[in-house]
C-alpha cells in the first residue's frame, strides 16, 4: 500500500480507505480488540519514559514559542535604562507598574485604540452587510450578468490593498478624507472572502425550504432575515470573528491613510509609541500589549469561530 | 426561457380582473415572470455596495495605477504630468532597484515559507495526541494568532534591535549586516504565524481518520513511513493552502520592515512593498506605480496558482 504523491487527494483517501476495510475487517473481529491490537501492552516503565519524553519535547517547544512574549513582558515592566544597565538579564528590573497608566496618558494610547475600535467595528458591521446581501443575491437570485458580477468580485482578490495602495491614497486625498474615519475605512466595507464565504453557507440550505417558504408567502426580505441568516450562524459568526482579526491588524493602509499623529490607530502607533526617548522604550513594549489584549480576548471566547474560519479556506477552498 | 407577453404591470391588472378566466399554468408563467424581472432588481440592489466600493477601491485605483505609470509628475503637484507611453514602466521595472526589491522579496518568501510550514507541521503533531493537559500545550501553539504584524515586530524590537535586543550581539541574527538582516526580520514573521498555521495543520490532522493509521501500523509502517506516506498526503491540501497564504504575506511584508530596520541596513530589507509605499518619498509618483503594477502581476500569478489548485480539489472537499 505504497502511496504514490501525485494521485490526486480524492483518490488517494478512497484508496486507503478501501485498504483500510480490507486490512482491518478480517484480522480485527470485534471493535474493542482494535487498541490491543494496535498499541501491543508495553510495560509500564517504556510507557512513562514514552509520556515523560513527549511532555518535554512539548514544554520545550512551548518555553520557545513564548520566549518573544515573555521577553516583550519583561521589556514593559522593567525601567528601561536600569534594565540595560543591569546587563540586559532574563528577569525584571526595577519593575514599574504604573507604564500601562503612562503610556494611556503620555503617548496617547487611549485615543489610538479607541480610533482602533471605532475603524474595526465599521469595517466589520459593514462587510457583514455587504457580503450577507451581496452573497444572497448570489446564490438565492437570478439575474442578467451573475457571471460578470461574480468575475468583477473575484478579481478583487487580485488588487489587495498593497496593490492599490498609492492610488487609493491618492483617491482618498483627493476626496479630502485624509485622517478621517470614513478614509480609514471606505476601501474595506466590501470583502471578496466574506461574500465567497457567506454564499458557501447559503448554498448549503436546501432549495426546497426557499420553495417552501414562498408558499408559505415569505418574500426574500423574510426569508433571508428567518431563514437564510439564522441557519448560516456559525459561518456568519466565524466571518465576523475573522474580519475583526483582519481589521484590527491592519497596517499598510491606516499607516499610509493618514499623516497626523492624532489619526493613528493603535498598530500604527506602535511605530512611534515610546521610540523618541530611550529612558521610555517600555511605553512602546507596554503599548504592544495592551493593542493584543482585544485579539486575545477574541481567542479565548471565540476559539471555536477563529478555528473555523482561519481554516475555511484551507477545508472549503 | 418561459416568458409571457405580458409586460409586469398588465400582469398585475389582469392578475385581479380575470383571474378566473387565466388557465393555471399561463398565470404560474406570468407570475414567475414577474419574480424574475422583481428578483433581478432586487439581485442588483444587494449587488449594489459591494460593486460601487469594489469599482471606487478597487478597479478605479487599477485604471489610476496605469494612468500614473505611463505618466510622469513633476515633482510639484500644481505642475501637469506629461504622457510618456510604456517608457517609464519599462524603465522602472528593469532598473536595479525594482530587482533588488524582487530579489528581498523573494528571499523573504524563500526564509519564512519552508521554516513556517515546517514549525506548523512539527508543533500540529507533537500536539496531536490523546495526553493529559494537551489543551494547554495546543492553546500555547496557537497564542500567537493573537499578535498583529506590528505587534510581531515590536516583540522582535526586544530580541533582534541592534541596541537593546537580547541576541543583538548574535552574528547571524544581527540588523546591523546586510547579509543577515532581512533573515532576523523574516524570524518576526515567521514567529507571528506560527499560531495560523498550527491550528490549520492541527484541524487538518483531526479529519486523518485514525482506522487509516492503525492499518498501517498493522501492515508494519514505522512511525516515519506513516507520516510521509499517509499523513502528509491527507493534509496536503491544508499544506497547500498554507503555503500560499504564507506567500502572500511574504509578498505584502512592510510593516515589520519599517518597524524593524526602516529598509536598512543600505536599503537591504528593502522589500518590493516597501519600496511601493517609499515611506521616505525618495521615488517619482510613475516609478511607484509601475512597481505595484509589478506587484499586481505577481499576486495575479499567485492567485492563479491558488485558483488552479483550489478548483482540482473541488471535489475532495466536504
Amino acid at each position: 500500500m505504497a502511496t504514490d504523491p501525485t494521485v490526486s487527494a480524492a483518490n488517494e483517501q478512497n484508496r486507503l480507505n478501501q485498504n483500510a476495510e480490507q486490512i482491518v475487517d478480517p484480522l480485527v473481529p470485534a471493535p474493542y480488540d482494535n487498541d490491543k491490537a494496535v498499541q501491543p501492552p508495553r510495560s509500564g516503565l517504556r510507557n512513562a519514559v514514552a509520556t515523560t519524553t513527549t511532555y518535554l519535547v512539548l514544554t520545550a517547544l512551548s518555553v520557545i514559542v513564548l520566549f518573544p512574549i515573555y521577553m516583550l513582558l519583561l521589556r514593559a515592566l522593567s525601567s528601561p535604562l536600569k534594565y540595560i544597565s543591569a546587563g540586559q538579564p532574563l528577569y525584571p528590573v526595577s519593575i514599574e507598574w504604573d507604564v500601562f497608566n503612562r503610556a494611556f496618558g503620555q503617548a496617547s494610547l487611549g485615543r489610538s485604540m479607541g480610533l482602533s475600535f471605532v475603524v474595526t467595528f465599521v469595517i466589520v458591521i459593514a462587510q457583514v452587510l455587504t457580503s450577507v446581501l451581496a452573497a444572497y443575491a448570489f446564490a438565492f437570485l437570478e439575474f442578467p450578468l451573475k457571471k460578470l458580477a461574480f468575475v468583477l468580485v473575484i478579481g478583487t482578490l487580485l488588487l489587495p490593498i498593497e496593490v492599490t495602495l498609492i492610488a487609493n491614497v491618492e483617491i482618498i486625498r483627493k476626496l479630502h478624507l485624509l485622517n478621517s474615519v470614513p478614509g480609514l475605512t471606505f476601501p474595506f466595507l466590501v470583502t471578496a472572502i466574506g461574500i465567497f464565504l457567506i454564499r458557501q453557507g447559503f448554498l448549503g440550505i436546501p432549495r426546497d425550504l426557499r420553495d417552501a417558504s414562498e408558499l408559505d408567502g415569505y418574500g426574500h426580505l423574510r426569508f433571508l432575515f428567518k431563514v437564510a441568516m439564522p441557519m448560516s450562524k456559525a459561518i456568519i459568526g466565524s466571518f465576523i470573528v475573522i474580519a475583526f482579526l483582519g481589521a484590527w491588524n491592519q497596517y499598510v493602509w491606516p499607516r499610509f491613510a493618514t499623516d497626523r499623529g492624532a489619526w493613528q490607530t493603535v498598530q500604527v502607533a506602535l511605530r512611534t509609541i515610546g521610540s523618541e526617548n530611550p529612558g521610555e522604550l517600555n511605553l512602546g513594549f507596554a503599548a504592544a500589549i495592551v493593542a493584543s489584549l482585544p485579539l486575545l480576548a477574541l481567542l479565548i471566547f471565540f476559539q471555536r469561530q477563529i478555528v473555523r474560519g482561519l481554516t475555511a479556506g484551507a477545508v472549503k477552498g | 426561457m418561459n416568458t409571457s407577453p405580458l409586460n409586469p404591470t398588465e400582469h398585475a391588472q389582469g392578475e385581479s380582473a380575470q383571474v378566473t378566466t387565466v388557465s393555471a399554468p399561463a398565470k404560474a408563467q406570468t407570475r414567475r415572470f414577474g419574480n424574475k424581472v422583481r428578483d433581478a432588481g432586487l439581485a442588483y440592489l444587494f449587488l449594489l455596495p459591494a460593486l460601487i466600493i469594489f469599482g471606487v477601491f478597487a478597479y478605479y485605483p487599477l485604471y489610476r495605477l496605469f494612468w500614473y505609470a505611463t505618466h510622469t509628475q513633476s515633482r510639484f503637484r500644481n505642475k501637469p504630468a506629461s504622457y510618456v507611453g510604456l517608457e517609464q514602466l519599462k524603465a522602472s521595472l528593469t532598473s536595479n532597484d525594482f530587482i533588488s526589491g524582487l530579489t528581498h522579496s523573494g528571499l523573504y518568501m524563500l526564509y519564512t515559507v519552508p521554516l513556517g510550514l515546517l514549525l506548523g507541521v512539527m508543533l500540529a503533531v507533537s500536539t496531536h495526541r490523546r495526553l493529559k493537559g494537551i489543551k494547554i500545550f495546543q492553546t500555547i501553539f496557537s497564542s500567537t494568532v493573537a499578535s498583529s504584524v506590528a505587534v510581531a515586530s515590536v516583540v522582535f524590537i526586544t530580541l533582534v534591535n541592534p541596541e537593546i535586543g537580547y541576541f543583538k550581539n548574535v552574528p547571524w541574527l544581527s540588523l546591523r549586516n546586510p547579509t543577515s538582516a532581512l533573515f532576523a526580520v523574516s524570524l518576526s514573521s515567521v514567529w507571528q504565524n506560527l499560531g495560523l498555521t498550527f491550528i490549520v495543520v492541527l484541524a487538518a490532522l483531526q479529519t486523518v481518520p485514525d482506522e487509516l493509521i492503525e492499518a498501517a501500523t498493522l501492515d508494519g509502517y514505522g512511525a516515519i513511513r506513516r507520516f510521509w506516506r499517509i499523513t502528509v498526503p491527507l493534509i496536503s491540501p491544508a499544506l497547500l493552502f498554507l503555503g500560499i497564504v504564507l506567500v502572500v504575506s511574504a509578498l505584502q511584508a512592510f510593516a515589520q520592515i519599517e518597524i524593524l530596520t526602516g529598509g536598512g541596513p543600505s536599503g537591504a530589507t528593502e522589500t518590493l512593498l516597501f519600496k511601493i509605499a517609499d515611506p521616505r518619498g525618495i521615488r517619482p509618483l510613475g516609478v511607484r506605480a509601475s512597481y505595484s503594477l509589478g506587484l499586481f502581476v505577481l499576486t495575479a500569478i499567485v492567485a492563479g496558482a491558488q485558483y488552479s489548485i483550489m478548483s482540482k480539489r473541488v471535489h475532495y472537499g466536504d
